[in-house]
């Protein structure tokens, strides 16, 4: 009998697997288990709780260097870089449905950047969140977070995936809700599980429909995985709605999930408001990892999403993909230009930054795209953790308006600050995001499809190196116009911002076009060292082009915010002055979450309201009348049948009257009468039954 | 140990006896009832088997000229009924704290209730699992009649002959049936459906009625169940029962409807669900959507979770009607049917489980709210209650869904079971785990968010015997929702065999 779980590798090489494969599951698993002991702990045991976190997250981190170490191995003997264990999860019809996890070169670079960002993160939170009661609980929901995140990563299976990219939006959500007695806060959370959700739906049905189409979830099987050529064919063979096939169809579906969680256009509403959660989280989870999640799933299912693309032509889903990143690209860099909230800037650029990665993998494939994410991760959680020491030292003041001149209090975030500043507007040679971003904005030049994409991400890159100056000009610069004295960091904060300066500018060397480390890894090519990669066609001039665009917008953004010199917090916005209609536009974020109101909640709360009259008027008015009807009928038809029936309710309702005066005398009477009743009432419906039934076989018989 | 679904069924009479008689006490031998019949239901679950067969079958000739015969047996999804049934029981006694009037006969009736229930889901022969399915509703009435709240009356009645036509509907259906094959054996019967035998009998013996004997049949589950717009009955009855019995009414009581559909309106009358299975399945689609959006613009907590529990039915019943769909390709045609009974048996399961721990919990806030559930009353409450909060927090993100708890593995497998048989079924319903989602999220955010009212200011935190108690529940939720083999490894063989038998 096995009734107890199959929890057996069911892979009959694991033995021969290297140890950190067979235990790759340890590296989310120790952060949740942390997660739970974490949560048995009393409030006050504040030292325990952040030991436990930041040291289950440590060992995740080793364990993904080994990881790490284990796949270059394996990519410089030339051995497959690709390794999957497989699990029996349950079993229905004839059918097993397996999960497993995978340890690939994609997979290994995100463990290595979450583990390690996220240790960073953590630890600078034990300073942010020190004087918090529920500190216990942050680091409880923070370690919970990380495990989901590692899951997502490691997940060899779309199901397995699904399940850690719900629990990683629960744990989002708990903590966008963390400072729970502020109504916005806890508004705020809901609102992003719950776009987050309409997307999760389309995902669910992609899940479902590519299970049963392929009978398999897991992606890599040994040639029977469901990214894999057979599945694929299978899936291109079959035609769905629109011209599409299954597999474009599937991809797109899943896609909706991608782009509820890395808040593309039109789900991009949540991402905004999850600024309400303590920044660490912001830079944790909505900037550095779980809103780059989406982009990881579209990498994860690249072999999906690219089915049936030849040499020169692309599939319709990555078409989706790359129109929808653009989109989102120039669109969180217009907002970001005119918003006043510290964070909110680094939320709208977050968006447009996703959706340069998203036009990345639909352009220019895997690597491109996820280049783009890790370099990202670094300087913009940097930029959301210094934004967090600025607010920490302005005494929790977010408005830009209100700060000014923190060079001078604030070396060490200043710079800090600075590098991550450059590294975002893609500032040419020494910082990360300008290879990352160049190699996105050259791929969208080369893509065969529309050029379309190509100048919405060059007019995005433009506005993105305007706002950032704009935002350093109004902090950092000028003179201080807050209130209070401001004051730098402690230590536990601002030691993680020089480490992550460090890698914002260092990471930028695995992917130039010379020694391009970064591709030829996650493609598991030969790398060698070649001045002549620069001497690609058009390249040199794209650089020079997007340059030229980073300096003029900089340039711009000194003239406006630095060198006018403001000096009252009511001062209006150099743009406002120049051309206020187009400013409240973008100000009031182009009314995404008034057009939502008015229509998609409206409709919501008109169902609702519909649903709810429906049942209490039209079925309560419907059962009414039956019961009518069938009176009158019993009255008028003196047939078999309706005697029945309504002898049926005659007894129903002689029963009620006696049971009516049973009750008042059961009021007053004892105990053991009612077991008399009791019993007797049992004896007579027994006999009353007896009866019928013998009345029928004599009818019978 | 051959009659041990007959001493299982006769071990809560017993109690209710002693419960009757020591007045006072009774709760302790509610508790030491109820914890007997779940062990011995837990053990009859493991010994079960994954044959898929009848086992622990019990018969005796009783009248034999009628066609009576007494006939006990269960396979998985009669022993997952039954550990349900004593689970909720349990949970249901524990929560029923607060009982000071009459304590003796109350936990008397519940337990006579859970009689009722281990009645109908070993019984084998419509006699006598008629007379447990009306067994369970006497106690129900009269729990509600007597303990419940301001408006108990007409909800009582009303959901007394509500579902008494429903009953009623359902006798006259099996004596046609008990007409025209002079027996009333399910498994005979279902026998009889699957070779064809059934139509020409009723041919032979009433004319053409077959379609009218399954609408009686049907109408008598959908009542139970509910589906919609057979639920009237249902909202005010949740509401107004105490809220320890309505943890029994949608834990165990609404399986008894989705149960019947299984065991015998599928097997019986499935040629004739199959001619109405279209107008059944948007049946169920409403019920799926529906009740989650009535849910919305409710404004006490028993009515929000009592329009809830009609929408997570619903998934069981789409599910149930959604098999009877013709579909390319016999052996995908299974798989996805076995997926889509696998999945709605482990929902009846789940939906049991995080149902009654739902209400348990409004149970606890009741007794420390003294009496209001009004959604309007609270919030805030976190920052006084965290504990409470968590926890129930728990419980609710399995009602909604959340993988790595019970709800997902359930719902997921209905929607790989439905999606290849009708994916407009599937993606209609989708609609109702959004709305679901965010009636759920609503009652987190007004309940215990935001700046907590001075009324609560005092309001006390689980104390250590409560989070004890409630712990094994949350514990499980957990587990199947981690492992759910434990239990498909049983359901899925019970689900192989029952679609073996069936014919549409």
């Amino acid at each position: 009998m096995t009734v107890l779980p199959m929890l057996s590798a069911a892979s009959s090489d694991a033995a021969t697997l290297a140890w950190i494969v067979r235990n790759l599951w340890l590296i989310p698993v120790i952060p949740m288990v942390a997660a739970g002991l974490i949560a048995l702990l009393p409030q006050p045991r504040r030292r325990t709780a952040a030991t436990l976190a930041i040291g289950s997250l440590a060992i995740s981190f080793l364990l993904a260097v080994t990881a790490f170490a284990h796949v270059l191995q394996h990519w410089s003997s030339g051995a497959p870089t690709r390794e999957i264990v497989s699990i029996d999860w349950l079993s229905f019809g004839s059918s097993t449905l397996q999960m497993g996890w995978v340890l690939d070169p994609l997979a290994v670079i995100m463990l290595v950047m979450v583990t390690f960002v996220g240790s960073l993160i953590f630890i600078y939170s034990t300073g942010y969140m020190s004087h918090d009661e529920n500190f216990t609980r942050f680091f409880c929901f923070l370690a919970l977070f990380a495990g989901g995140m590692l899951g997502v990563i490691i997940a060899n299976s779309l199901l397995l995936l699904f399940m850690c990219w719900e629990i990683v939006g629960l744990t989002s959500y708990l903590l966008i809700g963390f400072w729970y007695h502020k109504p916005s806060a806890a508004a705020a959370a809901k609102k992003a599980f719950l776009t987050t959700r309409v997307g999760d739906i389309f995902f669910l049905l992609g899940i479902v429909w590519l299970f049963a189409q392929t009978g398999t979830l897991l992606f890599y099987n040994h040639g029977a995985g469901a990214m894999e050529p057979a599945a694929l064919a299978v899936l291109l063979s079959q035609h769905a709605a629109w011209g599409l096939t299954a597999a474009g169809a599937i991809a797109l579906l899943i896609f909706a999930g991608a782009a509820g969680k890395s808040g593309q256009l039109p789900l991009h509403v949540w991402l905004p408001d999850a600024m309400e959660g303590p920044t660490p989280v912001s830079a944790l989870i909505h900037a550095a990892t779980m809103v780059a999640a989406g982009v990881y799933l579209v990498a994860r299912i690249y072999p999906l999403m690219s089915a049936g693309a030849g040499p020169g032509t692309t599939t319709a889903a990555l078409t989706v993909v790359a129109w929808i990143g653009a989109a989102t690209a120039l669109f969180g860099a217009l907002v970001a230009v005119a918003q006043f909230d510290i964070k909110r800037i680094l939320a709208y650029s977050t968006v447009s930054q996703l959706g340069y990665m998203m036009v990345g993998l639909a352009t220019g494939g895997v690597a491109v795209g996820i280049f783009h994410l890790i370099t990202h991760a670094f300087f913009k959680a940097l930029l959301f953790l210094g934004a967090g020491s600025v607010i920490h030292g302005c005494h929790e003041e977010q408005d830009i308006r209100k700060m000014g001149g923190l060079r001078a209090q604030m070396p060490i975030t200043f710079a800090a600050y600075t590098v991550g500043m450059l590294a975002l507007s893609g500032f040419p040679i020494f910082f990360s995001g300008f290879w990352s971003k160049d190699a996105i904005v050259g791929a969208a030049h080369h893509w065969p499809v529309s050029q379309g994409p190509f100048w919405m991400l060059l007019a995005g890159a433009l506005l993105t190196a305007f706002y950032m100056m704009r935002q350093v000009g109004y902090v950092f610069l000028g003179v201080w116009r807050g209130h209070g004295h401001a004051h730098e960091s402690p230590a536990v904060m601002t030691v993680p911002l020089v480490i992550l300066a460090f890698f914002a500018i260092a990471l930028g060397l695995l992917g130039t076009p010379a020694w391009p480390w970064f591709t030829a890894f996650l493609e598991s090519r030969t790398l060698a060292f070649d001045l002549a990669g620069f001497s690609e066609p058009g390249l040199v001039p794209m650089m020079l082009l997007a340059s030229t665009l980073v300096f003029i917008a900089l340039g711009v953004g000194w003239r406006l915010y630095v060198a006018a010199d403001r000096r009252s917090d009511t001062d209006p916005d150099a743009l406002q002055s120049a051309s206020p209609t187009i400013f409240h536009w973008l100000e009031s974020r182009l009314y995404f979450d008034e057009l939502y109101q008015a229509t998609v909640l409206r409709a919501y709360a008109l169902c609702a309201w519909f649903s709810a009259w429906l049942d209490r008027r039209f079925w309560g008015g419907m059962v009414a009348a039956v019961a009518c009807g069938f009176r009158v009928l019993g009255r008028c038809n003196k047939s078999v049948d309706s005697e029945w029936i309504d002898g049926g309710f005659d007894k129903g309702c002689e029963e009620l009257t006696t049971a009516g005066g049973v009750l008042a005398w059961m009021q007053t009477a004892r105990a053991p009468g009612y077991l008399r009743t009791l019993t007797v009432g049992l004896l007579i419906l027994i006999a009353v039954v007896l009866i019928a039934a013998s009345i029928a076989g004599q009818v019978k018989l | 140990m051959t009659h041990i679904l007959s001493m299982l069924t006769a071990l809560p009479i017993l109690g209710a006896v002693v419960a009757v008689l020591v007045g006072a006490r009774a709760r302790m031998i509610a508790v030491a009832t109820s914890i007997v019949a779940l062990l011995a239901s837990v053990g009859i679950w493991f010994s079960v088997g994954t044959s898929g067969q009848m086992v622990f079958v019990e018969r005796a000739l009783w009248v034999p000229d009628l066609g009576i015969e007494y006939h006990l047996g269960v396979d998985g999804l009669g022993a997952l009924m039954l550990v349900l049934a004593a689970l909720v029981t349990v949970i249901s006694i524990l929560a029923s704290r607060s009982v000071t009037r009459q304590p003796g006969l109350y936990f008397g009736l519940v337990l006579l209730l859970e009689s009722g229930l281990f009645g109908t889901f070993t019984a084998l022969n419509f006699f006598h699992w008629f007379l447990y399915w009306e067994l369970s509703l006497i106690p129900a009435f009269f729990l509600i009649r007597l303990w419940g709240g301001a408006r108990r009356g007409p909800a009582a009645t009303q959901f007394f002959v509500y579902t008494m036509v429903g009953s009623v509907a359902l006798l006259l259906s099996f004596l046609a049936l008990f007409v025209a094959t002079g027996g009333m054996d399910f498994i005979a019967l279902a026998h009889f459906a699957a070779t064809g035998e059934l139509h020409r009998l009723i041919d032979a013996h009433l004319g053409h009625v077959q379609l009218l004997l399954a609408c009686g049949v049907l109408l008598g589950f959908a009542v139970k169940v509910p589906l919609m717009p057979f639920h009237t009955w249902l909202p005010d009855a949740y509401a107004e029962a105490p809220t320890a019995i309505t943890i029994l009414l949608t834990g165990a009581m609404s399986k008894m409807g989705v149960y019947g559909l299984l065991r015998i309106a599928l097997p019986i009358f499935g040629r004739e669900m199959f001619v109405m299975r279209n107008e059944l399945l948007a049946l169920a689609l409403l019920t799926v959507v529906a009740g989650a959006w009535a849910a919305v613009v409710q404004k006490d907590l028993k009515r929000i979770f009592a329009y809830s529990s009609i929408n997570h039915l619903g998934y069981c019943l789409l599910a149930l009607f959604a098999i009877l769909l013709p579909m390319a390709g016999d052996p995908a045609r299974t798989l996805s049917a076995s997926a889509a009974l696998d999945g709605a048996i482990l929902q009846i399961f789940n939906h049991g489980l995080t149902a009654a721990t739902i209400f348990w919990f409004l149970c606890m806030m009741e007794e420390r709210s003294g009496g209001t559930l009004a959604l309007d009353a609270f919030g805030g409450l976190r920052k006084r209650v965290p504990v409470f909060c968590g926890l129930m927090g728990i419980a609710l993100f399995s009602s909604l869904g959340l993988p790595g708890l019970n709800g997902f593995v359930s719902e997921f497998l209905i929607f790989r079971g439905v999606f290849p048989l009708s994916w407009q079924a599937a993606s209609v319903a989708v609609l109702g785990l959004l709305i679901t989602a965010a009636v759920i999220l609503t009652v987190l955010q007004r309940v215990f968010t935001g700046p907590l009212r001075d009324r609560w200011s005092a309001m006390p935190d689980l104390t250590l015997t409560e989070r004890i108690a409630v712990a094994p529940a949350l514990v499980l939720m957990l587990l199947l929702g981690l492992a759910p083999q434990i239990l498909l490894g049983v359901i899925n063989p019970t689900v192989l065999h029952l679609i073996d038998g069936w014919r549409f």
